[in-house]
């Protein structure tokens, strides 16, 4: 790759705001980074691109003294300096705006912006000081924010204003921003990005985390890529382009190939119309509408939160939603509801996250083989439940599913991802369910668990059954999928046939269609 | 009634109200801080014992003021250290601290005083009942008598109230303390260490539980009889719900509560035919008047009460 | 999340917290000037030493297992119910009304009519905190402390107004008909011809208890509600994924917490005082918070923390009337010892467990090292 430069070696002359050498950190068995090196000009934006659990916001978090690193050194404006705090971190003129937002909600923006940073004891001077100042910076970087409204009263682009102006109020010269349009509209994020611009000819530096490839063309100077917690490379933002990028991020993986005929749709089994749902006021799902016929694997293919998981959500009956869902010809309840109805419904659902919705990692195997199903009558035995028949299941599925250790009485807990993965996918797969929702289907499993539950996966299929699968992986996507819907910021940006070039897919997945790209 | 009888019962009230206030202040501080505290009662019933204890062998009110503030601490830094350095249970901490302090009272003085948990009666060492009738002279007046006529400690509740809300709304100190009770994560971005403000919260609350505590023992009574507290913690805890949590509404709260103690120690029942009401009113029903007003106010029906939102939580960090 | 292996967090953690809270009343005994020795000795000798002594401590184990039985229930869907002494007040009424106004024609009737009664009582009484909690998410631990007051003043009102027979002067029921009292363990194990001290009021409640110790262990671990409460109180959002609702396990757990604990009132109203006194339950409401706790929350360790609790009340007791036996002079240690041992239970196995886990994990690390 021609264009690949890297900064942090190459440049010693250069006058760095922020350098990292060698940083590396675990927790416990993970690796999130491996000798991260970086350097990041002085006034310039500096993007950070990867995916989920790449190991971006760890590597930020130790630059803000929230982790310490287990190695590596970190130099701020050419001095080496220790960050073990997040103080050390506000007197080393770094300020950070946090993906979730560190604000007191019932207090008002003045009061948010000196908490930590007061003058004196006395609270009155510093408002006056803050309120001075407050003003001078809203007309210097085009930041306006009234300084008397409670932060709750505010929209959520104007509460990343207040996060900005805190760090600005500290005299940060080193701005970082963690994913910081994943809660905006479209508007509220170009206003970012002249107010990050304004930053940066300002003299600041900023740096900004993001996995949306169209945020690091369109405003950073630089960019680093990360990929399961290595930097993979730094290049000038000028000198790459979104195909690029892209492919450094997800790297080249060994394709894995899953042997299927070609799908055979019968009747159709979902009809979704105009879905949308809100979550803390947030519209995260934008009147989204397919349909998904008998036989057939239907592939939602994005960069995680952009609706997928309220897509899922609302279709296994988790999340509430307006619209319509249609299964096999009969309207699903959308509010009030919960899973029960779903499975009634004939609807099986493997969630995204296994260890948060899908199973009581405190329960047992077999416990977590009747979790949803604990009110199915072959489970029953007069008042009580049958645990010996769950028991047998259990072993049953195990056998099956190559679960191991075939232990029925082993907490969830206990078992590796994969393993966990495999008994949610035998108690789903096995209801024999017209409809498989199936979310993140190998995340944080082995090759040889991939390479079964896709099996299964198509074999369901093969067997006329409707099959959604949400996932990131886009190897995954384009070799399990019949067709493949892309999305982006809560809606459909388009159908393709999973044969479809990777690059054009991407493309979508950022949120370009043809004509802008 | 006779208006005699109605300066007695706001004279009452002004009494029984100071200790319900001195503890509904100190939750204020602790949950303010995100410290849920329903160990109020314990170190009430810790500091009345161990200040009528001190004053009772030293004959010196200072010296039980002190020992009951000491008593009230030990317990706060069992509380702190629970719920802020090892992230327990706080809720059971407190039922705890309470159980603790009522056990360990009685067997104290028991052993000590040989009175079945009753300490001796002060002479020498009760706290001064009206010091200011007595520096300026002032006799038989019954309406002077209603304000100036309370041991120091009650004016000191009474200033705490004003100072508490200069304090919180008024100092960094107060800022960082509401804060932390909110969102402790904004407190340590901010570079604020939230073990130290919570423990700081956690002490000031002991100090005023001891005030509670000593002002029950050495002011109201001249000893401490065992389970004396009977419940005010408790009380003080529906007073700060029902004053959601705010200083000034808390003064108000403990007024009304304490009025309500005072009504039912001069009257058993309230006989409402007098005024034209066939209705007699129960004592029990006054006595339990506080807490039926405050479910009344969890319920949501009058306002709702929004304790501090990072209430009972203990800070974990995170990204 | 504890590394212990899981004897050791079942067994070592409480009988380490029992052993630090015995040290420290030990400590604390021997502070005021008593043998600490002497102490437990003549609270065995007390609670275990006797016929009469072994009939009290079952007594007060059946209060106990009881609300600690109610407890468990509710900290098994992660409520914290310290409401148990209302609710067990309340049951107390409800053993009143079964007996004062309905002729039962047997004493096993009157038994039937007061359990139901009782557990109604009970379970009523927590349901305005459970409603609050599953809809207005008002803390249960608040407003089941607020109930507790309101029960005692509405139990005070009734005692003194309205069920206090004519010309009594102490605020309680008549006694109930003596048809009604329940089969003592004398009893019991006459028929069985063994003979047993007839003193203590120890009575067919404690087979009552240990039943539904058994129902209740079925109960969790072997039926679609338990299951319910049980995935509820581990991972709230996930059990709305499995289709439980949230609104209905809360209420559903804590009627079942308060219905048990309403219960306690048959032993110690019916087969105990036969009337219904103020302060009927003597602090059993909370006693049962340490029994849960110490029991781990399963019904079995509940079962031998109810006995152990039932012990430290009996031989608690007998402390105050203990003499030396060396001396023959009379201890003076006050039974309210056992309630700084219970607090020191509570705050260690409940509010400090990392206390005794952290350095447990660190022991354990370095042996299988």
């Amino acid at each position: 790759m021609p264009s690949q430069a890297n900064l942090g070696r190459q440049a010693t002359a250069a006058p760095f705001a922020i350098e990292l050498r060698g940083i590396s950190k675990a927790f416990g068995p993970v690796q999130a980074n491996r000798d991260i090196n970086i350097a990041v000009p002085k006034g310039t934006i500096h993007g950070i691109i990867g995916e989920n659990g790449a190991g971006k916001s760890t590597l930020m978090s130790i630059l803000y003294g929230f982790y310490k690193a287990d190695a590596g050194t970190i130099l701020v404006g050419g001095v080496e300096t220790a960050i073990p705090d997040s103080q050390s971190a506000i007197r080393a003129g770094i300020g950070m705006v946090f993906q979730h937002f560190k604000l007191v909600q019932n207090f008002t923006v003045l009061e948010n912006i000196i908490l930590g940073a007061e003058d004196g004891p006395w609270l009155g001077t510093s408002l006056a000081r803050a309120r001075r100042a407050l003003a001078d910076l809203s007309r210097e970087y085009d930041l306006d924010v009234n300084p008397d409204a409670v932060v709750e009263d505010l929209s959520v682009g104007h509460q990343q204003r207040v996060e900005i102006l805190k760090a600005l109020y500290r005299q940060a010269d080193i701005l970082i921003l963690d994913e910081p349009t994943g809660v905006l509209t479209p508007e509220e994020a170009d206003h970012l990005f002249r107010i990050l611009r304004g930053l940066r000819d300002q003299g600041k530096t900023v740096i900004l985390i993001t996995h949306k490839l169209r945020e690091i063309m369109e405003t950073t100077d630089n960019v680093s890529v990360m990929r399961r917690g290595t930097m993979v490379g730094t290049v000038k933002t000028a000198e790459t382009n979104p195909e690029e990028l892209a492919e450094l991020m997800v790297g080249r993986k060994v394709l894995l190939q899953v042997d299927k005929d070609p799908a055979n749709p019968g009747r159709e089994v979902l009809r979704v119309e105009n879905l949308r749902v809100m979550t803390e006021g947030v519209e995260r799902l934008k009147g989204v509408s397919f349909s998904i016929r008998a036989g057939e694997i239907v592939g939602i293919a994005g960069v995680a939160g952009n609706g997928q998981s309220e897509l899922l959500e609302a279709l296994g009956g988790i999340a509430e939603a307006t619209g319509r869902i249609v299964m096999n010809g009969v309207d699903l309840p959308l509010k009030g509801l919960n899973g029960q109805s779903r499975r009634e419904a004939g609807i099986a659902h493997v969630p995204e996250d296994r260890q948060v919705l899908g199973l009581i990692m405190d329960f047992a195997a077999w416990e977590n083989v009747g979790f949803g199903y604990q009110n199915d009558p072959k489970y029953q035995s007069g008042l009580f439940m049958n645990n010996g028949a769950l028991r047998a299941d259990t072993e049953a599925k195990m056998a099956r599913f190559d679960v191991r250790p075939p232990i029925p009485t082993l907490a969830a807990k206990n078992f590796s991802g994969g393993n966990q993965q495999k008994i949610v996918v035998a108690r789903e797969i096995e209801r024999n369910p017209d409809l498989l929702l199936i979310g993140q289907p190998t995340r944080g499993v082995d090759i040889g668990a991939i390479e079964f539950i896709h099996k299964e996966i198509v074999a369901l299929r093969d067997a006329g059954k409707a099959v959604l699968l949400v996932s990131v992986e886009l190897d995954e996507i384009r070799s399990l999928s019949d067709r493949v819907l892309v999305m982006f910021d809560g809606q459909i940006m388009g159908e393709r046939p999973p044969q479809t070039d990777e690059r054009e897919l991407g493309l979508l997945m950022a949120g370009m269609t043809e004509t802008t790209a | 009634m006779d208006l005699t009888a109605i300066l007695q019962i706001l004279e009452s009230t002004i009494r029984m109200s100071t200790p319900l206030l001195f503890a509904c202040l100190a939750g204020l501080y602790s949950e303010r801080a995100g410290v849920i505290d329903m160990g109020l009662e314990g170190k009430m019933l810790a500091a009345a014992f161990a200040g009528a204890a001190a004053a009772a062998v030293t004959g010196s009110a200072a010296a039980g003021v002190l020992a009951g503030i000491g008593a009230a601490l030990i317990l706060s830094a069992i509380h702190g250290l629970a719920s802020i350095t090892f992230r327990g249970n706080q809720l059971i901490s407190g039922v705890a601290i309470n159980f603790f302090a009522s056990g360990l009272t009685i067997v104290l003085g028991a052993s000590w005083f040989g009175q079945g948990g009753q300490t001796p009666a002060l002479s020498e060492g009760r706290l001064a009942q009206t010091p200011l009738l007595d520096l300026f002279g002032i006799e038989d007046s019954p309406l002077l008598e209603l304000f100036l006529g309370h041991g120091t400690l009650v004016y000191v509740a009474l200033a705490a109230v004003p100072f508490t809300w200069w304090l919180l709304y008024r100092t960094r100190f107060g800022l960082r303390l509401r804060a932390v009770g909110e969102n402790p994560a904004a407190v340590d971005t901010a570079g604020v260490s939230v073990a130290q403000l919570r423990y700081a919260a956690v002490g000031i609350t002991a100090v005023l539980c001891g005030l509670a505590g000593v002002y029950m023992s050495m002011g109201l009574n001249t000893s401490f009889q065992r389970e004396m507290t009977a419940g005010r913690g408790y009380i003080a805890l529906a007073a700060l719900i029902f004053a959601k949590w705010k200083p000034v509404p808390a003064l108000g709260a403990c007024l009304l509560f304490g009025f309500l103690d005072a009504i039912s120690i001069r009257f058993q029942n309230i006989d409402l035919n007098g005024i034209g009401i066939p209705v007699v009113i129960p004592g029990q029903f006054t006595n339990a008047l506080p807490f039926i007003l405050t479910v009344i106010i969890l319920a949501g029906f009058v306002g709702k009460a929004i304790p501090p939102r990072a209430g009972g939580e203990p800070y974990v960090k995170e990204r | 999340m504890t590394k212990l292996p899981r004897w050791a967090d079942v067994v070592l953690v409480p009988l380490i917290c029992l052993l630090i809270a015995f040290v420290f009343c030990g400590l604390l005994i021997a502070a005021i000037g008593q043998n600490p020795w002497v102490a437990l000795t003549s609270m065995i000798q007390g609670s275990l030493g006797t016929q009469s002594g072994w009939g009290y401590t079952l007594f007060y184990a059946t209060n106990f297992l009881l609300t600690g039985l109610g407890v468990s229930i509710a900290f098994h869907a992660s409520l914290f119910n310290i409401g148990g002494e209302g609710q067990a007040t309340l049951g107390g009424l409800g053993v009143a009304v079964a007996c004062l106004f309905i002729p039962w024609p047997h004493w096993s009737l009157a038994l039937l009519g007061s359990i139901t009664l009782s557990a109604l009582f009970g379970a009523l009484w927590a349901l305005i905190p459970a409603w609050l909690q599953a809809k207005r998410g008002s803390h249960i631990v608040i407003t089941t402390m607020m109930f507790n007051f309101i029960a005692y003043a509405l139990i005070s009102y009734l005692l003194v107004n309205v069920l206090r027979p004519e010309g009594a002067m102490d605020p309680a029921t008549a006694r109930f008909d003596k048809a009604f009292n329940l089969p003592k363990l004398a009893d019991i194990f006459g028929v069985m011809g063994i003979p047993f001290s007839k003193a203590p009021p120890a009575n067919i409640m404690l087979f009552v208890a240990l039943a539904l110790a058994v129902a209740t262990w079925a109960l969790l671990w072997h039926t679609r509600l338990g299951y319910a409460i049980r995935a509820f109180g581990k991972q709230e959002k996930a059990a709305v994924y499995a289709g439980i609702s949230p609104v209905r396990i809360t209420l559903y757990a804590l009627l079942l917490s308060g219905g048990i604990s309403g219960l306690m009132a048959v032993n110690a109203v019916q087969g105990g005082a036969h009337r219904l006194v103020m302060n009927s339950v003597e602090g059993a409401g909370f006693i049962g918070i340490a029994v849960a706790l110490m029991g781990r929350n399963h019904p079995f360790g509940i079962v031998l923390a109810s006995l152990l609790f039932g012990f430290l009340f009996q031989g608690g007791a007998q402390l105050a009337m203990a003499s030396d036996p060396v001396t023959g002079e009379q201890l003076k240690i006050p039974r309210e010892v056992i309630t700084v041992l219970q607090a020191l239970v509570i705050l260690f196995t409940g509010a400090l467990p990392y206390m005794v886990q952290r350095p447990l994990e660190k022991l354990f690390a370095r042996g299988g090292r």
